[in-house]
């Protein structure tokens, strides 16, 4: 069940936050959280609003399609696929089980 | 960077909230980090008091929670406070030696949103584990690593390392691998409170922390990425300083059992007047209070730290150390080796090269923690070891 680190992040695939992560928005820091055991990743801009629309449902071309839909104008899909492959590589995210 | 006794208010956060929500204990812990004389502190805060302290402290930005002791779990509104402190919006940390975890209990603290379980282990073998926390206690850690487990937590555990148990190190490891710790902390005991007390018989030699170190990495070879082990040096063995807490003041808000709120776990024991929460609220504690104004930026400092390229990097190390070792906060930490006081680390470290009586031996003169030698040392005058 476990996957390599690094490996890439089909469009078609669901993804969810790591058991241990958990999101919130951080008044005092005035952009997205990613909270885990002892430590805070800031994520502020796109970041936050790349994890954000992870809920563990969606797929990644549909949050591509989503982030597309609310910043019109932009070609993001390539951009978010390289932050997602990133944010797999550092754990925070998981692609579910078929 | 601000500096101490400017007028400037911090811009630093309390990023992290310790809370030590009692000093009750059914382990007695030959190093533990407690003040010796925690049994003269008065009544812990109330489940109300903790929730006021936790909400200003969220107020300012704090995320992260610990909720230790002492053993937490002797308190009946843990699972109050987790429920509570994680819709304020909390990272819920519980760091416990497992006593007292029952199924029941961990099911409310899941449903609360408890984030993760720090689990501490003395030992892997069950008499060396009895002997060191002076109680029959390793059976029981193991049903509750099972329960930490079943309820899909991390198993996170903390093993103390000093010199009656490091060479058990192989076994540490394998029962860890055995209970399917995902992270694994071996630490060496800092020598700080009760360890300092009996630090004679728990420094390791030299020659043992290598070899604990190369057991440690050939099982890092052996089992890769499944486990994650991180193994701390005792700093006496360094030649810099820690940057301890990351500064004082910087990001973290210790709060004892009895309300005190101090900018680490032993500091308790500086000739300083900290706040306690049940006087002051928490932003004042933290932007205003002289204790934790004290040793903020680099004014306080004294020569080596004063010119030292490195004091924004380690900020002269650690003012309990400092204290405990020369008797004055504001110098250089020992460990550092441009410290005019560097010779009070080597001496230890050359004792503890010497050969030592056996862990039977070591038994019988140990102190171990508990209400009986607490009382005695709380009555000592403060400076001298009783030992």
């Amino acid at each position: 069940m476990s996957e390599s680190v690094g490996d890439a992040i089909a469009e078609e695939a669901v993804i969810e936050l790591h058991k241990q992560f958990r999101l919130q928005w951080e008044q005092a820091q005035d952009c997205f959280v990613l909270l885990y055991p002892e430590g805070m990743i800031k994520l502020p801009g796109s970041s936050g609003e790349i994890m954000k629309r992870i809920d563990g449902k969606s797929r990644v071309s549909e949050i591509i399609a989503d982030l597309e839909a609310t910043f019109p104008g932009a070609d993001l899909r390539q951009d978010v696929i390289d932050f997602l492959e990133a944010a797999h590589a550092n754990g925070w995210i998981r692609q579910q089980d078929h | 960077m601000q500096t101490a006794g400017s007028d400037n208010k911090t811009t630093s956060k309390p990023h992290w909230v310790n809370a030590e929500i009692t000093y009750q204990c059914p382990l007695h812990c030959v190093f533990c980090y407690n003040p010796v004389d925690y049994a003269k502190y008065g009544p812990e805060l109330t489940t109300d008091e903790w929730l006021r302290v936790f909400r200003e402290a969220r107020e300012l930005g704090a995320v992260q929670l610990g909720l230790s002791g002492g053993e937490p779990l002797q308190r009946k509104d843990v699972e109050v406070l987790v429920a509570e402190t994680t819709k304020m919006g909390y990272y819920v940390n519980l760091i416990t030696s497992g006593i007292g975890l029952t199924e029941k209990r961990i099911a409310a603290f899941k449903e609360g949103g408890l984030g993760q379980i720090q689990l501490s282990f003395q030992d892997s073998t069950r008499e060396m584990n009895d002997f060191l926390s002076s109680t029959r206690t390793f059976d029981l850690k193991s049903k509750v690593a099972k329960l930490i487990k079943q309820y899909e937590y991390p198993m996170v555990l903390n093993v103390v390392l000093h010199r009656l148990n490091i060479d058990h190190i192989g076994q540490i490891l394998e029962m860890a691998e055995a209970m399917g710790a995902e992270h694994v902390e071996l630490a060496n005991t800092q020598f700080y409170a009760w360890a300092f007390e009996n630090r004679k018989h728990l420094m390791p030699s030299r020659e043992q922390l290598e070899r604990a170190e190369r057991i440690t990495n050939e099982f890092r070879d052996r089992v890769g990425n499944k486990m994650k082990v991180y193994f701390v040096v005792p700093d006496y063995y360094a030649d810099r300083p820690k940057a301890c807490m990351n500064g004082w003041g910087a990001v973290f808000l210790n709060v004892t059992a009895d309300g005190m709120a101090l900018p680490c776990h032993e500091a308790r024991m500086l000739p300083l007047e900290f706040p306690n929460v049940r006087d002051h609220d928490v932003r004042w504690i933290w932007e205003e209070s002289p204790g934790f104004n004290a040793y903020r930026g680099d004014d306080w400092m004294q020569e080596p730290c004063r010119t030292c390229p490195e004091k924004t990097k380690d900020f002269g190390g650690c003012r309990c150390q400092a204290f405990m070792l020369t008797g004055d906060a504001t110098n250089a930490d020992p460990v550092c080796d441009k410290a005019p006081a560097h010779h009070l680390i080597t001496e230890q470290v050359a004792l503890a090269q010497k050969p030592q009586p056996p862990a039977s031996e070591v038994k019988q003169v140990i102190l171990f923690r508990d209400d009986k030698n607490s009382r005695k040392l709380a009555t000592r005058d403060s400076t001298t070891p009783i030992s």
